[in-house]
Formats: C-alpha cells, structure tokens, sequence
C-alpha cells in the first residue's frame, strides 16, 4: 500500500447515521469534574440543515484548554499547570430536535503563533451524515475583551463573527447558547486549516 | 501550513510546526450531489483558510484509563458466535512521512452479516444477530498496529437512489496526535462490485486516494481454518517540515 517517499492522508468518508454503535462509549457532556477550576459554563444550542429543520444525526467533539489556557498534551510548553485531572475532550451527539448541551470550564486565553493572545475558545469538529468530511469550527465568548486582537477571529468577515460567538441567555448567564447552522442567512463560520 | 511560537515568560521562545495541509484532490468536497443528503448539510460560504495554533496541534490523548480495556474480538462480544464470515481486520497507522503513530485511538463500528446495523434507526428488514453488536476499540501499539478480530459486514440498500445499495464496509474513527489530524473514514473490501456504484466511495476526485480506502487480502494475517485477513493501514496529516519564520 505505502509505496514512494510521501503518502497522502487517508481519505476522509461520512461518519454515517449509525455511528452511535461505535462512538457512544465516549461521549462525554460533562467536560470538567467538579474539583476543576475555572468559571462554570453550560453551552446549548441546536444544529440546523439548509432548511432549518433540526439535524438529530449529528455529533460534535470539542477540545479545549483549562481554564489557565493551558492544554493537556505533551506540545503545550507553557509549563506544568496547576489544574489536575482535566482532559479537556467532549463529544456530544444532538439528540431528536438536534439540540446539545455541555457543562465546562470556561478555557483561559491561549498563545497565539504571532506571539499574541488568542482569545478563549473551544475548537469543534461536527460530523454527520451528509457531510463526506468533518466541519471545524470554534466557539467563543460574547464580550470577552481577549477577542479584539485574536488573530483567527480578525481572519474572518465582521458581519460572519457573531455566529461563533457563545452568548448567555436573558434568564440565566451561566447558560451559553451556540447554534450551528450548516446553510443560510447566518451560516456558521467554518475553518479550513 | 504556518508554525506555531509557544510564547512565555519563564522559558525561551519555542517554535512547533502545524500540520501539512491535505493533497488536493483527495478528499471530498462538503457537497457531493449524487450523495443526496450533502445538498441541505453542506456550507455554502467558502472555508476560512487559518494556520494551525497550539489549538490544533494539540489534542485529547487517549490512554486506557479513560478509553477502559480494548475491545478487538467482536466476535465474543455476547454469550453465543455472531453469523458470518470471521475475517481479521489489521493494519498500521502511520503519518504523511511514513512514521508509525503509536497509542492512537481507533473505534469501529459495522453492520452484521446481513448488512443490519444495530441501532433504532436502521430499519432495514434484515435480521439483527443476538450475538453481534459491531462496536470495537483499541489503542495502537508502540509501532503503530491495530488489529481486530470480527465477521465480514453485510452490503444493505439505502434511499439515496432507486435501487441504492452500499458497499460492504466498516466505519473507522481516527484521533493520531493533534485536533488537526481527526479523521473519521470507511474501509472497503477489495473487488465489492458496488463499490464503483457508491457516492460515497465516490466523493472523492482522486481516485488512488478512492482506492486506499479498499483494504488488502492478507495471506499473512490469514488463520488457517479460521479467519481470512485483511490489510488496511491508515494515514495521518504529516507535520509542516518549516515552522513560521520570525517566531524568536
């Protein structure tokens, strides 16, 4: 099969309406035990198709730094952090209406390859059947002072901004709505990298 | 692909390199008419191009304390043998530059014999097998090997098209090192005559990048009067050999 210098990466296929089978021994919604630290979030919202009718097949991973902006994983440099026992890993699945929710710590800012700062954000891969190959996008926070000057954030159309920015609710600012929608008038920001 | 400069007060700069970015070609496009339900799913605006940060370079790191004990023989998963050809599923994972990536973490999921996945949703009205579920886990070894003992899956019609029917296949979920190397794949059986009818198969222009997705019969793996092998190694984006200039 591997045959001349280089190889190509493995071709990527839908995840498929059945991948429950397989996958669900990982989910995981509740993404920092109770003894981690950091500010408390819960982020809910909805995945909907082109014709804005909810996806039930869709599952979301998340991944993200603690709340000192530090990842768990041997090529984050920044030193040993204090936060113990975090992994930092979520995966979601929408249920019947398309809805998901998870419980977190809100990250720290994270370095930035230009030396600066970016701003806090989870990063997001959604797959489901009907997309031939993930979709990465991320989320952030409404209002948090850091995403001024987050270099991805300025890569991306003013107007377009808002649809990855997680806002809280008008009755309870510890819960963060964050919808995708995969088409239309505020089609979520989506990443090539 | 641009580097990455981990910047801190307490120790020098330190530069990372991100991820190569994909051949074009050999991977699907989000849209794909003949696969009908990429029409209402797929984005319509273009992709924002954004190098890899620390973000992407980094990843979850599965370890069997959070992943518990592999699951590689679905075949004894319940209290009877499951129905169907026992194969022997194996192979490698590697990186863009040939380097074995060792304790990733591969789940796979199929349909039985029948072609009848075990799930509430596949209404397909071939019989479920008590004694089969299609679920598997492992993490790869220190030189990168996989290997899962299970029966060949079933072809099973789908309502893509008139008379659509899908290929025999298992579902393959890849982490490798970083967020940036996620893959989630399928593997094909070699000489399946509906894999040249199949959209999904199909989806992608390249088609060796297609044809890496067949698995090889294997003498090698094959148990005598017990199970035929098949061979299916698996790539992950390689690393950016020249991190971003200008970092220190």
């Amino acid at each position: 099969m591997f045959v001349g210098m280089g190889y190509q990466a493995t071709t990527s296929q839908t995840v498929g309406p059945y991948f429950m089978i397989g996958l669900e021994p990982l989910n995981r919604d509740q993404i920092a035990a109770a003894d981690i630290g950091g500010e408390r979030i819960n982020i809910e919202g909805q995945v909907l198709d082109g014709d804005g009718q909810p996806v039930p097949d869709a599952v979301l991973e998340t991944w993200q730094a603690n709340e000192e902006g530090r990842y768990i994983h041997p090529e984050d440099l920044q030193g040993e952090s204090g936060g113990e026992g975090f992994f930092g890993f979520g995966r979601i699945p929408t249920d019947a209406e398309g809805r998901f929710r998870f419980t977190t710590v809100k990250p720290g800012p994270v370095p930035a390859p230009d030396g600066g700062t970016q701003g806090p954000h989870i990063v997001v891969s959604v797959f489901m059947r009907g997309l031939l190959t993930r979709l990465i996008t991320r989320i952030y926070f409404f209002g948090d002072p850091h995403n001024e000057k987050d270099f991805v954030l300025n890569l991306v159309d003013p107007a377009r901004r808002g649809t990855l920015m997680a806002k809280p609710t008008d009755e309870d600012k510890s819960v963060l709505v964050w919808n995708v929608n995969l088409q239309g008038e505020n089609e979520t920001v989506f990443f090539d990298c | 692909m641009l580097g990455f400069c981990v910047a801190r007060k307490e120790a020098p700069m330190k530069t990372l390199a991100g991820y190569r970015r994909l051949a074009p070609g050999t991977q699907p496009a989000h849209l794909h008419l003949p696969y009908v339900s990429s029409a209402k799913r797929a984005p319509t605006q273009s992709l924002v191009q954004m190098p890899h940060t620390l973000s992407e370079i980094t990843g979850p790191v599965f370890t069997s304390r959070i992943v518990g004990d592999a699951c590689i023989d679905l075949t004894r998963q319940h209290s009877g043998e499951p129905l169907g050809e026992r194969i022997i599923l194996s192979g490698k994972v590697i990186d863009e530059d040939g380097r074995p990536l060792p304790n990733t973490l591969i789940e796979i999921w199929q349909a039985n014999a029948a072609g009848r996945y075990f799930h509430s949703v596949d209404l397909h009205n071939a019989p479920l097998d008590p004694n089969f579920t299609g679920r598997g886990h492992v993490l790869t070894d220190a030189e990168g090997h996989y290997r899962f003992v299970t029966i060949r899956p079933g072809e099973y019609p789908w309502r893509n098209h008139y008379n659509a029917w899908r290929p025999a296949h298992v579902h393959f979920s890849v982490f490798g090192p970083a967020f940036a190397t996620r893959l989630i794949t399928q593997m094909y059986f070699p000489g399946d005559p509906l894999l040249e009818f199949d959209p999904v198969y199909n989806c992608t222009a390249d088609e060796p990048a297609r044809r890496r997705l067949i698995s090889l019969f294997d003498w090698q793996t094959t148990i005598p009067e017990e199970a035929l092998g098949y061979r299916f190694d698996i790539v992950l984006r390689g690393r950016d050999a020249t991190p971003m200039e200008g970092c220190s």
